[in-house]
């Protein structure tokens, strides 16, 4: 795609040895993504994170607004500092506008959101329209904030995204037991005496900083993502508030810093995409890998889970037609009228050699130890109880127990066996029949 | 949210005047009015709590129980009323309540521990920008092992089960060494280990000289449970001890002709044994 680019070229940008100005650049995105996600954590836990989208959408008019006023001070109206006050003030006035709503009618923050957002970003494209047609000096600067331009960053620029990166860091290292309190249970908060308004308006303010910060590097369309990926990512892999800020703040970094190099390396490619999708591309690792949240590690509990069940079933199979070894064949016919597939017959053979609940006898058949006739013993008790718990109890008709049955027998506790155990001994007369109420399916 | 009703009368006196409220009252609530967009849900309600006792809210489904609790503690703005704490403003006795929300209100799904949950409540006394020190972590875990968890302290609370959640809210409550309690639906769906453990707190709470006001709904268990009731159903159908107001007379009042079928369910119960759900 780009021959110019080798290696080494590469590996120049990414250990910052390639200019000056494209250090500049990475250091400031990296700077930007640290902070973002850092705030991004208490935005996602407060359930606030799409009002960064709207924040963003309202700073455009500021913009605007702040390259007309400039202008007609006789200020620089392209002069940074002033163009992301203005952004900052329209911003707040679009959370403001949000309160206002959810306040005063019945809509709901969603609804809410979704008008402030079109509308100040409706009035933010005239504004910007108007600026085009009738001052054409030096306004070509402004389209910029919509899809962001790393490029033009300056080195004041990235002592600015250090500062907020600095605010953002300590305020929520300072506050985070207030903060994490306000975000879990905001009532509790409220009647324990805590200001929850005004711990909600930092949340905001900081997110509006860094929302304004992000503008030049990612432009507004984009930035919401460096508020939410980074901690939708991290949640992935942690449970601990802390750890989740950390991680978060470095996912946050490592897009800012992965996505401007990868842009520099590759011009005409811009920043701000290439951060977001750098970003995506973590997301979709941690939702995918993860240990425990993870769709693989879900994918292979549900599996584990299954095959458990299955062999619970086998065992329990056995005990009830009282017999301790299986042919090869007879294993086969026994999986097949459980209504499992015949695919599961290895594995299952294999799963309960593991938990030595049977032994593999050559041929493929197996033969139950010990501990397999205790365990069917215990499943089949289980079994019968469940079922005349339902049957009795639950006012279930007993042709639609089973199928109930072979979903939640293994998720009974000790505690409602050894209920349902005095229960039954209490009414001799509701004792069951092992197998029973069962199907003469098997 | 702008409330519309007006009340009949609005006292500003200290209820310790009037002779029906005390101060030496915990609670002292009288002619609340709660609306929500026009609609009032709670109507004059008028009531008092004495020290040491376990008070039941009970009443049908959107009699206004949980409102009730909620405009005690300022949680939602009442339309007319005053509620007095020791015959103080709530202001004022703030670190002497103590709140369990209802399990429902809030994502378990947070990244926090159990112990973490129990030491928000002692972050009152903990203050502003203070790290929880090993003391506080001590008397969280003490709060824990009252409520049978001290094994799972350190458990996310997305994996305990539901009446674990509701143990964690109440060691949580017990934290914050309050003397007066609002508990909203602590009974509701949960097993009979954690329903046992609950009533056996209460128990101490009230041994211990505290009130606790709890919203219920178990017909069946209040007369064991409870000192007092407040039988509700927008308004105070009836209040004071439990062997005294909770007759057939009452409920029929407070429940109109949906207690018969309450009443089929409750026996439907009782024969199926404890806890069925």
């Amino acid at each position: 795609m780009n021959p110019g680019t080798s290696i080494t070229e590469v590996l120049e940008i990414l250990t910052f040895r390639s200019g000056f100005n494209t250090t500049v650049v990475i250091g400031g995105t990296a700077l930007l993504g640290l902070a973002a996600g850092v705030v991004g954590v208490f935005a996602l836990l407060r359930k606030r994170s799409l009002l960064a989208d709207a924040v963003s959408h309202a700073t455009l008019p500021g913009i605007a607004i702040a390259f007309l006023t400039a202008g007609l001070l006789g200020m620089e109206p392209r002069s940074l500092p002033v163009l992301l006050l203005g952004a900052a003030i329209s911003g707040l006035a679009g959370t403001g506008a949000i309160h206002l709503i959810v306040h005063h009618s019945r809509l709901r923050e969603d609804a809410a959101i979704g008008i402030v957002l079109s509308v100040f970003f409706g009035l933010g494209i005239v504004l910007l329209s108007y600026i085009q047609s009738e001052a054409a000096t030096g306004s070509a600067g402004l389209n910029a904030f919509i899809y962001g331009q790393a490029a033009t960053m300056r080195t004041a620029d990235v002592l600015l995204m250090g500062a907020i990166a600095a605010v953002s860091i300590a305020l929520p290292a300072v506050l985070h037991k207030e903060l994490a309190l306000v975000c879990f249970n905001a009532d509790f908060a409220r009647v324990d005496g805590w200001p929850v308004a005004r711990l909600d308006l930092v949340i905001v303010a900081l997110i509006v900083l860094v929302t304004v910060a992000g503008l030049q590097a990612v432009g507004l369309l984009m930035v919401v993502a460096l508020l939410i990926i980074p901690p939708a990512a991290a949640r992935f892999w942690t449970e601990r508030l802390w750890v989740l800020l950390v991680l978060s703040g470095f996912v946050g970094a490592a897009s800012g810093y992965a996505g401007a190099a990868i842009s520099a390396a590759f011009p005409n490619r811009p920043a701000g995409a290439v951060i977001v999708l750098t970003a995506g591309f973590f997301f979709a690792v941690s939702m995918f890998a993860a240990p425990r949240r993870g769709i693989a590690a879900a994918l292979i509990r549900r599996a584990r889970l299954r095959l458990r069940i299955v062999c619970d079933h086998v065992v329990e199979a056995m005990h009830d037609a009282g017999v301790d070894e299986l042919a090869r064949t007879d294993f086969a016919d026994l999986i097949g009228n459980l209504g499992w597939s015949p695919r599961l017959v290895a594995p299952v053979r294999l799963v309960l050699a593991q938990q030595r609940l049977a032994r593999p006898r050559p041929g493929g058949g197996l033969s139950l130890t010990e501990a397999g006739r205790a365990r069917g013993r215990r499943v089949s008790r289980n079994h019968a109880l469940w079922t005349r718990y339902l049957i009795t109890h639950a006012d279930i008709a007993p042709s639609h127990v089973d199928w109930s049955v072979d979903q939640v027998e293994h998720a009974l506790s000790a505690e409602l066996i050894a209920r349902l155990e005095a229960d039954l001994a209490a009414n001799p007369a509701a004792r069951p029949e092992p197998r029973a109420a069962k199907k003469a399916s098997a | 949210m702008s409330p519309v009703l007006h009340a009949s009368r609005t006292k500003q006196a200290s209820l310790a005047e009037r002779s029906e409220h005390s101060e030496h009252n915990p609670l002292s609530v009288h002619a609340v009015t709660v609306a929500y967009h026009r609609k009032p849900v709670i109507w004059d309600v008028d009531f008092d709590i004495e020290p040491g006792r376990l008070v039941a809210i009970v009443g049908p489904n959107g009699a206004g129980k949980s409102t009730l609790v909620k405009a005690c503690l300022g949680l939602v703005p009442r339309a007319a009323g005053q509620v007095e704490f020791w015959g103080g403003s709530y202001a004022t006795s703030r670190s002497r309540v103590g709140y369990v929300p209802q399990r429902e209100s809030v994502d378990w799904d947070f990244p926090v521990s159990a112990l973490d949950v129990v030491c928000m409540g002692r972050y009152r006394k903990i203050g502003w920008c203070r790290p929880v020190s090993r003391s506080h972590k001590r008397a969280a875990t003490a709060c824990l092992d009252r409520v049978g968890l001290a094994d799972l302290a350190h458990r996310q609370i997305s994996q305990l089960s539901g009446g674990q959640q509701q143990r964690v809210f109440l060691a949580r409550a017990l934290a914050q060494e309050a003397d007066l309690y609002f508990m909203d639906e602590p009974f509701a769906g949960v097993d009979a280990a954690t329903e046992r453990a609950i009533v056996a707190v209460l128990r101490e709470l009230r041994d211990e000289g505290k009130s606790v006001l709890v919203v219920h709904h178990d017909l069946q268990t209040v007369r064991t449970y409870f000192d007092d009731i407040v039988m509700l159903n927008m308004r105070v159908v009836a209040t004071g001890p439990v062997n005294e107001v909770f007759t057939n007379e009452n409920l029929h009042k407070t429940y109109g002709g949906r207690l018969t079928l309450l009443s089929e369910a409750a026996e439907a119960v009782a024969r199926a044994g404890a806890g069925a759900p």
